[in-house]
């Protein structure tokens, strides 16, 4: 009978043996995720932005994404653009906060002006893009609540559906709820609920790779917003780690010359 | 052949030969735009020769080349405009050609470069080390390039420049076929205080940095003011004509931003001393709140309100004295990034009013359209804008990015 259960407990979900509740489950996977990213250092890839509005016209945007792992904060991160012309050479500086609000300047070129800009912009477009601002930042454990659904598989893959909650009133949505491989701790899927409790966007995240044996970054984003009916797929490519970079890469300094 | 007709396709025949070369040798380095302006004003002119339309072509051409494992820059941005009515409004400058190096404890920039400083967005009062390119912008938003040693030490304190100005750069005018302008001609001869002239030699220090939500800048400029003060020149006691005169200045300005969620609240003030004149004091404060997605929809609405304020009198009276300014600006977020922006400003002294109603969108991957309709009130004779009563304009502009 003994050996019965410890069979169970390893097999079946910890949480009933451990008699978490779906929210202290919910919180554990969180921070198995998160724990999954530490000590990437720092990162640089090419991005392909690719929109598409309900009539079948499509856009595409080049930028270059450059991020700073922060062992007591979140990420610092740059962001570069090269297409369309009228906006090539403004540059995006996001310092990511754990609990407080993140910092933001825009570079724009064609006045050399360095602009700090709302941080309430989490729930506003990146670039017309099916991305809000807060999709795209570096993802703290402490700016969701957690609880976890179920287990469940997707695309043949045992995952674990854990719904988040902003805890910040200015984040557009009222809850997400993210498909995360149950054994490599990386979300496959994640549906957005807007502030009416509606489906309103579904990301996709696939063409995962892995980097320096740990790190998984996913290749392809696809987002779906089910209300409108455009969509925006992100392309990351040319993913590089360990580049040199410092704080002196990511200052209001080095974003008024990021070319 | 026509003169004119020259001057318009010279620059373009240049332009497509730079565009070539720019393919050819500097691959993805070099970057620009070609454009093409109509203007059209509604009102017959004031003054006589002043034209009723006019079409320009622009183009601004940049390469840059990064060097040293990066830690070496050279970059050129050249602009320039040939307009088919206003002689002098056919110009060109070099915005940018300097070279930059990081010396790690250090930074420093040789060259003729652009620095902006600055938070509002009605005025820009602390902003002094370029000189306006007044040919291209009643906003004051263009600049002509400044030669310019620049020193910049980033610290845990804060971000420290040194700044030494080498060559002064006057305000450049309309002619006499072109609207928007005093009703005077202004004379070519500037003179200047200093007797160094366009020799004199300015100095400025800013530092700048941020604690939580405040954005903080204290700067020092001494030399030859950006601003001229315009004396009447008379013939047989009649004006004829306006001298630029060009002070020497010390001034001290403080910029702060407060960003707190979707509110921004600016200011911009400046204390300035005329050396044999007075000192006075401007000031622009004003806040910027922007709605995320409105309506549950995809577009966001920013609106603006700024007050500006400035004590200077008589010769030296500026148009922000005492103004009320609004603005709203509509992203659609769409594929085209489709915008709409309205601006309204109101004299508190003179009651008088501009608006401006701007709408542009991209079309395709490289090529961007503007249209903008402005008008003006101005029937207090004894104001600055008055000779603008009659400009109420239309324009219409294309730009092809490469």
């Amino acid at each position: 009978m003994k050996h019965l259960i410890v069979v169970l407990c390893t097999t079946l979900l910890s949480s009933i043996c451990l008699a978490l509740t779906p929210e202290q489950r919910g919180l554990e996977i969180a921070i198995e995720v998160d724990r999954q990213d530490i000590g990437f250092g720092d990162s640089q890839s090419n991005i392909v932005m690719i929109l598409k509005d309900k009539y079948g016209n499509e856009r595409t945007r080049q930028m270059r994404n450059r991020t700073l792992e922060q062992s007591d904060d979140g990420d610092k991160s740059m962001i570069i653009f090269d297409s369309p012309g009228d906006v090539k050479g403004t540059a995006f500086l996001s310092f990511t906060h754990r609990a407080a609000d993140d910092d933001q300047w825009l570079f724009l070129p064609a006045l050399k002006r360095v602009k700090k800009i709302s941080s309430s912009n989490k729930a506003g477009a990146f670039m017309s893009s099916e991305f809000a601002f807060e999709d795209i930042a570096s993802q703290e454990v402490d700016k969701y609540s957690y609880t976890f659904l179920r287990d469940d598989k997707y695309q043949n893959t045992p995952v674990l559906i854990n719904q988040l909650q902003p805890k910040d009133p200015a984040s557009g949505y009222s809850k997400l709820e993210v498909w995360v491989d149950a054994k490599r701790y990386i979300p496959l899927k994640i549906d957005f609920y807007n502030r009416g409790g509606k489906l309103k966007k579904t990301l996709e995240l696939s063409d995962y790779s892995q980097y320096l044996n740990k790190f998984w970054r996913a290749g392809n984003w696809t987002m779906v917003n089910h209300i409108t009916g455009k969509s925006t797929v992100l392309k990351m490519q040319d993913w590089q780690f360990r580049n040199g970079f410092d704080d002196q890469d990511f200052n209001k300094n080095s974003l008024s010359r990021a070319k | 052949m026509n003169n004119r007709f020259v001057k318009i396709v010279s620059p373009l025949l240049i332009l497509s030969a730079t565009n070539i070369v720019s393919h050819a040798v500097f691959a993805g380095e070099a970057l620009g735009y070609i454009g093409a302006e109509a203007l059209a004003f509604l009102e017959d002119p004031l003054f006589p020769r002043q034209s009723d339309a006019s079409i320009s072509l622009t183009s601004q051409l940049e390469y840059f080349h990064d060097f040293d494992d990066s830690n070496q820059r050279f970059a050129i941005t050249l602009f320039g405009r040939a307009d088919s009515q206003d002689d002098e409004r056919t110009h060109a400058d070099i915005r940018e050609l300097y070279w930059w190096r990081n010396f790690h404890s250090f930074e420093a920039y040789a060259g003729i470069r652009k620095v902006f400083w600055g938070v509002t967005e009605s005025a820009h009062l602390v902003d002094i080390i370029n000189q306006d390119d007044s040919l291209e912008s009643v906003d004051r938003e263009e600049k002509l390039g400044q030669p310019m040693l620049q020193l910049i030490k980033v610290s845990d304190w804060g971000t420290w420049e040194l700044f030494s100005l080498f060559g002064f750069r006057e305000q450049a005018f309309p002619g006499e076929q072109g609207r928007l302008r005093a009703g005077l001609p202004i004379d070519e001869d500037a003179i200047y205080e200093s007797s160094d002239e366009r020799e004199h030699i300015d100095f400025a220090a800013r530092w700048s940095h941020y604690f939580d939500v405040v954005d903080i800048a204290v700067s020092y400029f001494t030399g030859t003011s950006r601003d001229p003060i315009f004396l009447p020149q008379y013939s047989g006691g009649v004006p004829t004509s306006l001298l630029p005169f060009y002070s020497q200045i010390d001034r001290v300005g403080l910029t702060t931003q407060i960003t707190l969620g979707s509110w921004l609240a600016k200011l911009e003030a400046t204390t300035t001393r005329e050396r044999f004149a007075q000192t006075s004091q401007a000031a622009v404060v004003g806040f910027e709140y922007t709605l995320f997605g409105i309506g549950g929809g995809e577009s966001d609405l920013g609106l603006l309100m700024e007050y500006q304020y400035d004590d200077l009198k008589g010769p030296r009276q500026v148009l922000s004295q005492n103004d009320v300014v609004g603005g709203i600006r509509w992203a659609l977020n769409d594929i085209d990034g489709s915008q709409l922006l309205f601006l309204a400003s109101h004299d508190l002294d003179y009651n008088h009013q501009f608006y401006s109603l701007e709408y542009s969108r991209r079309i395709f991957e490289n090529w961007k359209f503007e249209l903008e309709a402005a008008a003006f009130t101005a029937d207090d004779p004894t104001s600055l804008d008055f000779s603008l009563r009659s400009d109420d304009y239309l324009r219409f502009e294309f730009k092809r990015y490469f």
